[in-house]
């Protein structure tokens, strides 16, 4: 990351490390995967989980109504002002990949309103398997899939499951409703990910959370060593 | 001046936020007004007469040198309807930081300190123009061209209508495309000497309306 003088006012252009004042800037986090696979689920109980610990915020990517971010507040897992919702133009992984500039601005609107914040939590709008992040945006992409959806799915890869620095497979008290195989569905990610981390997790159970909370902490403190 | 970078700055792919934006085409189409190519071919010669414009005369004086702090207050003043408004700064905004990254320029960095929240997307688009090294006649052509190509593109995905038909409806629309550049580009040449009084007022109030309805829409595909 490199210190950039040529932002006196002005706000940033791109990914800059620091903020125009010079202040480092939140850490990002993304947050992707298929719709209904538990990706809101993650984000409400990563922010009741960090909420007293560090400053944070969450920008919703909703397809086509403002559902996950109005979830969020009628959960009250943050105030209000600390919540924003992006509209994608029925393109959610173009406004995450491609065109990354309504994010942006989302981001830093909240660090100018709310801030100093420590993480902000980008959530995409549920799309399929091939979806990512790009680094303009965060610094780091969590790709939630969940037992339901077929436990072939990390079997055939893509780039979210590829290549996300954390795959999270959620739901994991329904496999035995649904059939899922967990130790083949962990074999097959090991598989496509090598050393990348795999947490599995019920948000059903007690402090169901834990691990991928755990895992934001980490990229936190290596972000601001 | 070169070609090929007006093609950059056109281009649809351009990462400047157009896509979530259908340029009126939603709520046209939520109010039975544009139902296949036909109609949306009305509304694209509507759009382009009226909204387009006055956007490719902004677009074209800024281009120019015109003050842009100037040119933004003679936007505002066309467009009567807040929720375009916010559209057009948002879109403004967000060119802005593509066209930096793009084209890094002190005017364009003047304009981002000026307009921290962002200007209307015409004007910026002007600026970016004069940037990319590009002139009057390039930024009118990009921003008339944006006014049919938005409503096409949106209308592919609000109707499954067959693209080639959508484009085939942008195809034809081309010459009239030509003729509003022209006059547009004649109009920023008279803003340059007599104020921006000169700029066109052109407008259509279905447009205007049609934007304050659907910005009350709980659920929407665009974000205008
Ligand atoms: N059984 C079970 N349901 C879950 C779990 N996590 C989320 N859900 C439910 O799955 C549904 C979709 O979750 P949501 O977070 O909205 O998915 P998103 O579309 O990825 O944001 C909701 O009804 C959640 O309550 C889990 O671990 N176990
Ligand atoms: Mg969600």
């Amino acid at each position: 990351m490199h210190l950039d003088h040529s932002h006196d006012g002005p706000s940033a252009v791109s990914a800059d490390a620091r903020r125009p004042d010079g202040s480092r800037r939140a850490l990002r986090i993304g947050l992707g995967g298929p719709v209904g696979s538990g990706k809101t689920a993650t984000v409400a109980a990563l922010c009741r989980a960090l909420r007293d610990e560090l400053s944070l915020a969450v920008v919703t990517n909703d397809i086509y109504t403002r559902e996950d971010a109005e979830f969020l507040l009628r959960e009250a897992v943050l105030p209000p002002e600390r919540i924003t919702a992006v509209e994608t133009g029925a393109c959610p992984h173009t406004a995450i990949r491609d065109d990354i500039s309504a994010n942006l601005e989302a981001v830093e609107d909240l660090e100018d309103e709310v801030g100093p914040l420590q993480l902000i939590l980008v959530e995409s709008g549920g799309d399929n398997l091939t979806a990512t992040f790009s680094k303009g945006l965060v610094d780091a992409q969590i790709f939630v899939i969940d037992v339901a959806g077929g436990d072939d799915i990390p079997r055939k890869g893509g780039p979210g499951v590829t290549t996300a620095d954390l795959l999270v497979v959620n739901k994991t008290d329904l496999a035995p409703y649904v059939g899922s195989d967990l130790a083949r569905m962990a074999a097959d990610a090991k598989a496509q990910r090598a050393e990348l981390p795999v947490v599995f997790q019920s948000l059903r159970a007690e402090d169901g959370v834990r691990d991928v909370a755990d895992w934001v902490r980490a990229q936190l403190a290596a972000w601001s060593a | 001046m070169s070609r090929a970078a007006l093609l950059v700055l056109a281009d649809g792919r351009f990462p400047a936020g157009g896509h979530a934006h259908s340029g009126g085409a939603e709520a046209a189409v939520k109010a039975g007004r544009v139902t296949g190519a036909g109609s949306l071919e009305d509304f694209c010669r509507g759009r382009l007469h009226t909204a387009g414009r006055v956007a490719a005369a902004l677009a074209a004086s800024a281009a120019l040198g015109v003050d842009p702090v100037s040119l933004d207050a003679a936007a505002d003043a066309r467009t009567p309807s807040p929720a375009l408004r916010v559209a057009a700064r948002k879109l403004g905004r967000q060119l802005l930081r593509a066209a930096r990254a793009v084209w890094p320029s002190g005017e364009l960095d003047a304009l981002a300190r000026a307009f921290p929240k962002g200007a209307h997307q015409p004007v910026v688009l002007g600026v970016a123009a004069r940037a990319a090294g590009l002139g009057p006649v390039d930024a009118a052509y990009c921003a008339v061209y944006e006014s049919v190509s938005g409503p096409a593109s949106a209308t592919v995905r609000l109707l499954s209508l067959d693209p080639f038909e959508a484009t085939a409806v942008l195809a034809r629309l081309a010459h009239e495309m030509d003729l509003v550049v022209d006059q547009a580009v004649e109009a920023a040449r008279e803003v340059v000497d007599n104020g921006v009084d000169a700029l066109p007022a052109s407008s259509s109030p279905l447009l205007e309306i049609g934007a304050e309805v659907h910005a009350a829409w709980a659920v929407r595909l665009f974000a205008s």
